[in-house]
């Protein structure tokens, strides 16, 4: 299913922060969304998960469709690796959770409570998630912040898996994954600063 | 559904959890109080309902915070809004959870600990009674009350404000059916009352719990 998004206009705060952004993530592609920080990529990509209203503009195609992967990992320190896995894993429904597993290296981790995992394992753990949620649409938030360079491959390599199989992802990152997708800067979409309006104006 | 409500349980049982925190404030509620008021049985055991139903709410309070809070602080709460359970769902698992862990535990409690605010005789039942009705209506009320306030740092303080004015008609009707039935009067209009505030908080507070969460998400 492709995800639209039709002349966005995504606000932070009651400000707009990005106006008339569109774009196509089609099954199968990857979009990497590029953009100096607090341009408002995070504030798009949790529009186009649904956890904020849009402004202005449409997101269509999204419906129980998206995983979305946040700055935060959600990972509960008391659970063990496998325990916060599984919980995902049946609260999307989902059974099996040993390709996650494997697919990030937690093998050894997984009876180890997840308060006790570096930050780059817990990124791992994160991003593990995605895999058990069984979704189509991958919305992430900078994956890789944290991850070494040889897990940084190995989670492109993850990426490029589910694209293969028909998934489609929506990436911010900074950095290069060497996917092969499609690259959007949103900077030019940066929002108008909203107008003075004529009672603030006389005292500025 | 189901797993979200044994992980709440799991996470409660686990170090940290704060499973015992409600008790133990409970208790030395029930401890203290005869040593303040001094060694007066008769006085004790005319206030032991009212007194037992106050440490009860007083206890439940306590750890309100938690419901949300830990979600919201570790991203976990965006992630369940993202998931294919509607938050009406999400905050009545939270409410139960809350309540099995804090709510429960105190109903059973009760009747023991009024044994040493020498509660009269015929009152262990209507008490036990009048906590298990009232208590699921106070999870309940907290949890839109934790909602109310999830992304505040430090909101403790504001829910406390916020939840406690409605948590005053469930205490005078919980307590006065303990009190009733401690003197052996009828206790038919109370426990209605209160069996009624409690089904209205349960059918009714998911969904405003579940909208305000929506608006503080954003």
């Amino acid at each position: 299913m492709t995800l639209s998004i039709t002349d966005l206009t995504v606000a932070r705060g009651g400000l707009p922060v990005l106006e008339g952004v569109s774009f196509d993530v089609p099954p199968g592609v990857a979009l990497i969304l590029r953009g100096p920080n607090g341009i408002g990529k995070t504030t798009l990509l949790r529009t186009v998960a649904g956890l904020q209203p849009p402004m202005k503009g449409h997101v269509t195609g999204g419906e129980d469709q998206i995983a979305y992967a946040a700055h935060a990992d959600g990972i509960k320190p008391t659970l063990t690796v496998a325990e916060n896995l599984r919980f995902w894993a049946s609260v999307f429904g989902q059974d099996g959770i040993e390709r996650a597993i494997d697919g990030f290296n937690l093998g050894a981790l997984r009876d180890r409570p997840a308060g006790a995992l570096s930050a780059g394992q817990k990124r791992r753990l994160g991003l593990a998630r995605m895999l058990v949620t069984g979704r189509p649409i991958w919305i992430m938030d900078e994956p890789t912040v944290s991850l070494d360079t040889d897990h940084v491959r190995q989670f492109a390599q993850i990426v490029q898996d589910h694209l293969d199989q028909g998934g489609s992802a929506l990436i911010a990152t900074h950095i290069d994954l060497g996917l092969e997708g499609k690259v959007l800067n949103v900077g030019p979409f940066k929002a108008a600063p909203p107008p003075i309006d004529d009672f603030d104006g006389g005292f500025l | 559904m189901i797993a979200l409500l044994l992980r709440d349980l799991r996470l409660a049982m686990r170090a940290g959890g704060g499973f015992g925190l409600g008790l133990a404030f409970f208790l030395i509620v029930t401890v203290m109080v005869p040593f303040a008021v001094g060694p007066e049985t008769e006085l004790l055991s005319r206030i032991a309902p009212g007194v037992l139903w106050i440490g009860a709410l007083l206890a439940c309070l306590l750890s309100l915070d938690r419901i949300l809070a830990l979600d919201w602080e570790d991203g976990s709460l965006d992630l369940l809004a993202t998931a294919p359970l509607p938050l009406e769902a999400i905050v009545t698992m939270k409410s139960l959870a809350h309540w099995v862990t804090t709510g429960l535990p105190l109903v059973l409690i009760a009747p023991v600990l009024g044994v040493m605010l020498q509660l009269p005789a015929g009152a262990y039942g209507w008490l036990f009674l009048s906590l298990l009705l009232g208590t699921p209506g106070l999870s309940v009320i907290g949890t839109f009350g934790a909602a109310l306030t999830v992304g505040l740092k430090r909101g403790g303080l504001l829910l406390s404000l916020l939840v406690l004015p409605l948590y005053v008609p469930t205490l005078i009707f919980g307590a006065e059916m303990a009190r009733r039935g401690a003197s052996g009067l009828s206790v038919e209009t109370p426990m209605l009352l209160l069996a009624g505030i409690s089904a209205a908080s349960v059918a009714l507070l998911p969904f405003a719990s579940a909208a305000v969460l929506r608006i503080n998400l954003r």
